[in-house]
């Protein structure tokens, strides 16, 4: 049975869940809006970066999306502010804004 | 093969954003970097023990794994793994399943150093075509931060709390990796977020595509259990390895190779004065800890030269 994440909140009853808890879906949890947890805030200065992608791979929650060797601004719905992209980027093209989401 | 990192960044995502993972993981950050050493046209089947990995990336109804993962008890994800994999080489052999499957399986230091220890041994032992990978964040970090045999000497947990009568943590931490070693199975390597994520990539390559068990423990740091604040994961990666308290290792079909030599071998205060876990340390009266502490390191990267013959 296909699922649809979407239609499976926490007041589903036991008649509709899938079986054994099976979750037929790839990556899903990119529903899920993490970025609400986010104390701290990242700003991306595009004309500082230098396309380095150092801050790609060290990015806990896959916030900042690579197209053809760039990457864009930060996906605000997942990134969570904590702020290793800053410290680790070599050309200051990363500031976080404290306490604003 | 040169290490093209942009190339590997450029890499479609193999572990999806919206797991629940705390902001400035380490286990994450580990468990990107080593999906990444898988090649674009190949599967995946992950396995995992019961750490804060599976309860945040594996919550009904979402999933942040990209491949096919499954979850069975905090001390099988080793037997679950290699199960999976010898059902896929007999539906392989009588033509049932096309592609290419990589097995990995992902345990914590709880689940690989204490509860899985058993049947992470038998799977290697029986050299399963899988790798076994422990993000290594020394101390049961999901359930509240109980010592495990992965933490560090003096290390304050909560079930070694620092206190009037307790320094933390009295015991040195197991050496999980030689013991995997002792297995004599094809890869068996060492490393941590480091640089450019060379050494982590290029481990995770090498065991994902060796035939036979592989094992890969890696230095995740947790923010909340080692008391940091979340940007510096990188620093103190850094510091755990130029002070030889996590060396960069493999042993490859018995061989072992030194990755990483410091040039300059730092006090391993350096390492621990970052971390909230070892704040008592730094207290007067305490400077011998620190001592006991330095010897340790000194002691297991003497017998690691030797072992490497450098």
């Amino acid at each position: 049975m296909a699922m649809d994440g979407n239609k499976i909140t926490e007041t589903v009853s036991w008649r509709n869940i899938t079986e054994g808890c099976k979750i037929e879906a790839a990556g899903n949890s990119r529903l899920f809006n993490t970025g609400d947890w986010r104390v701290d805030t990242p700003v991306f200065i595009a004309e500082k970066c230098r396309q380095c992608l150092l801050c790609v791979s060290v990015c806990p929650d896959s916030s900042i999306p690579v197209d053809n060797y760039q990457r864009g601004d930060f996906d605000f719905m997942h990134c969570k502010g904590c702020g290793i992209c800053a410290k680790v980027c070599p050309f200051g093209a990363i500031e976080m804004k404290m306490g604003e989401r | 093969m040169t290490y093209n990192f942009k190339e590997i960044m450029n890499k479609k995502e193999r572990l999806a954003p919206g797991h629940r993972m705390c902001a400035g993981c380490g286990g994450t950050i580990a468990v990107r970097n080593i999906l990444r050493g898988l090649r674009d046209q190949d599967q995946a089947v992950i396995t995992c023990a019961t750490s804060c990995l599976e309860v945040s990336t594996f919550m009904y109804p979402h999933t942040a794994w990209q491949d096919s993962f499954i979850h069975n008890t905090f001390e099988n994800a080793a037997a679950t793994c290699s199960g999976v994999q010898a059902a896929y080489e007999v539906l392989r052999k009588k033509g049932r399943v096309d592609g290419t499957y990589k097995f990995i399986a992902f345990g914590g230091d709880g689940g690989t150093y204490d509860i899985g220890l058993q049947s992470l041994s038998a799977a290697m032992e029986r050299n399963h075509d899988m790798v076994y990978v422990c993000y290594d964040n020394g101390a049961y970090m999901n359930t509240g931060i109980q010592r495990s045999s992965a933490t560090p000497l003096y290390a304050d947990t909560t079930t070694s709390p620092v206190g009037k009568l307790s320094k933390g943590k009295p015991q040195y931490r197991k050496d999980l990796t030689a013991i995997m070693v002792e297995h004599n199975i094809p890869y068996v390597a060492q490393t941590t977020l480091f640089r450019n994520m060379r050494d982590i990539h290029e481990k995770a390559a090498r065991a994902i595509y060796t035939p036979g068990a592989a094992f890969l423990n890696v230095m995740a740091p947790c923010p909340r259990g080692w008391v940091y604040e979340t940007a510096d994961i990188m620093e103190i990666c850094r510091l755990a390895v130029d002070t030889c308290y996590w060396p960069l290792f493999e042993v490859i079909e018995g061989q072992w190779v030194l990755n990483y030599k410091p040039t300059n071998k730092l006090p391993v205060e350096e390492f621990l004065k970052k971390q909230g876990r070892f704040k008592h340390l730094f207290k007067k009266g305490n400077e011998q800890l620190i001592e006991h502490f330095q010897a340790e390191v000194d002691k297991r990267w003497r017998v690691l030269l030797e072992r490497c013959g450098s």
